[in-house]
């Protein structure tokens, strides 16, 4: 296999190439060691973090903006976004609250607060 | 009249690192005037991802990067004004302002600009056709989606591939929009990489540079738009007209810092930046008026913004400290390649000094040379230069304490 990509772990946006099979793959082109774990990553199971928003019922025309925890698999962004559309919370929130327990292994939590 | 060391206006990301540095350097008496109900500025409807790598060392949303500041402004008991807009500053640090409870005048030793940009708006566009609803700028459409929960459309065209129209195409895909392309006037996009590859390539958006809107659709509400490819001169080229059916138009077609009391206050303005001309503590024309954070320069990266506020907020409190430079000041200048060099007159004994440069166009390899008269100062060698991504040259003190002749930033492509 031989690849092409951008990292974008950083705003640098290093152009990696990628050649291997599997997991044996050597990556060339990055500026520092997260450029490969992101190339291999990327090659093997890529990942997003997601950011949305999220209603609160009980504060008026009020959004918090929460996002994943950690990254989930890409497949998954449109399944994880559904969920998140339908979700209520109600304020008092704190930055780091959790929204929503166990989505593909992480969490949905707060990225802001409400009063 | 009030009085205050530092007034600070604007309680965005550049305003509060200024303030916390200005504090942390010795002068306690800081004030935030803000407009806004809540500090934050811009980053509060900023609810993606990218923030504070650089600085903080982690990844942040827009928020979260703002409410470290925010926590810090207010851990040191920094007197913040919200909800209150400056109508005038003057050349002897008089600062007007008005809120719900009346007008404030406030006499200051220091004042620091930290007002922010705003977006070109379709007048500034000359796009021709009846005027629907369904246009918006892309940050007013950030705002009503991630503020306000109100969707803007179903199918979207944008105009502009600088960050945020590419943040937003992405945004409005993750809502369930067909974000049909995203249209560039110019060959290149004015994003960064990271944005193109993880907001379009990630979502099939395609990206159509040198590429613009020529007709926009529809009596009530958008109904299409009639796309065109443009020549090297950005003339329309005859026969590329192309309409593609959307509800919605989004335009990202650049930032304007917002200078009207700074021009009031009668500070120099660099034409280029359309921030005022500054030193390397972003000192302005004015002795004790400082500039920073897109007000100065628009940025690509709040971390480069805390980075620029804080030296603002340590010059400032240099300067009501009374510490202030004695060395002359020597320009700079932006050579071959280089649109803008900044700060556009540096000190010779403050030790080293850091340039902020964009470059005129995309380049492969690059090797920055800042020179004056046969002097080169420093170099620095890039795998590519682009106009979306700001640089940043150090000279070091040794060199500068020698100089005379104009700074020069110039580049050469090997
Ligand atoms: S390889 Fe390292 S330096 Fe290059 S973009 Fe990735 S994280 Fe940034």
């Amino acid at each position: 296999m031989k690849r092409d990509l951008t990292c974008i772990i950083c705003p640098r946006g290093c152009s990696l190439h990628v050649e291997g099979e599997g997991k044996a793959l050597t990556v060339s082109g990055n500026a520092c060691p997260r450029g490969i774990q992101y190339a291999v990553d990327e090659c093997t199971d890529p990942r997003r973090t997601i950011t949305s928003t999220v209603r609160v019922s009980n504060r008026e025309n009020c959004m918090v903006s929460v996002k994943t925890a950690d990254p989930i698999p890409k497949a998954a962004i449109f399944e994880v976004m559904a969920c998140i559309r339908q979700l209520q919370v109600e304020a008092p929130l704190k930055i780091g609250d959790l929204i929503l327990d166990d989505v593909y292994g992480t969490q949905i939590i707060a990225t802001k607060a409400v009063e | 009249m009030l009085k205050h060391d530092i007034v600070i206006i604007g309680g965005g990301p550049a305003g509060m690192a200024a303030a916390v540095a200005a504090y942390d350097n010795g002068v306690h008496d800081v004030v935030i005037l803000d407009r806004e109900e809540e500090l934050g500025g811009i980053l509060r409807q900023c609810i993606h991802n990218g923030f504070g790598l650089h600085k903080l060392g982690q990844e942040l949303t827009g928020p979260e990067y703002a409410a470290v500041y925010k926590e810090r402004v207010l851990e040191r008991g920094i007197k913040v004004y919200s909800e209150t807009m400056v109508t005038a500053v003057t050349e002897d640090k008089i600062v007007s302002a008005r809120n719900r409870d009346g007008i404030l005048k406030i006499q200051a030793k220091a004042v620091i600009l930290a007002m922010g940009c705003r977006e070109r708006s379709r007048g500034a566009l000359n796009t021709p056709g009846s005027r629907p609803a369904g246009v918006y700028s892309a940050g007013t459409a950030q705002k009503l989606i991630n503020c306000e929960g109100y969707m803007v459309g179903k199918r979207v065209l944008i105009l502009g591939s600088g960050d945020i129209g590419l943040i937003m195409a992405r945004r409005l895909s993750l809502e369930g929009a067909k974000v049909e392309a995203v249209c560039e006037i110019m060959p290149y996009s004015g994003g960064l990489t990271r944005n193109i590859v993880q907001c379009l390539e990630d979502y099939n958006i395609p990206l159509y540079l040198n590429t613009t809107v020529v007709e926009i659709h529809g009596q009530k509400r958008v109904e299409a738009v009639t796309i065109a490819q443009v020549d090297e001169q950005r003339r329309v080229i005859e026969g590329s007209q192309r309409r593609i059916d959307c509800d919605t138009l989004l335009l990202s077609v650049g930032l304007i810092p917002e200078n009207e009391l700074t021009r009031e206050a009668g500070i120099a303005i660099d034409p280029i930046t359309n921030g005022a001309v500054v030193d390397e503590n972003c000192q302005s024309s004015v002795e004790g008026i400082f500039a920073c954070g897109n007000v100065l320069q628009v940025h690509d990266l709040v971390d480069y913004v805390s980075d620029e506020a804080e030296r603002a907020g340590m010059g400032a409190a240099a300067y009501v400290k009374g510490e202030q430079q004695t060395s002359s000041l020597i320009k700079t200048k932006a050579g071959r390649g280089v649109r803008y060099v900044l700060p556009q007159r540096v000190h010779t004994d403050q030790g080293a000094v850091s340039l902020f440069l964009r470059v005129t166009e995309p380049f492969g390899k690059v090797r920055f040379s800042v020179t004056s008269g046969d002097e080169v100062l420093s170099t620095a060698l890039r795998l590519k230069a682009a106009p979306g991504e700001m640089e940043k040259l150090i000279i070091p003190a040794e060199k500068l304490a020698a100089i005379r002749d104009e700074i020069i930033v110039s580049l050469e492509e090997c």
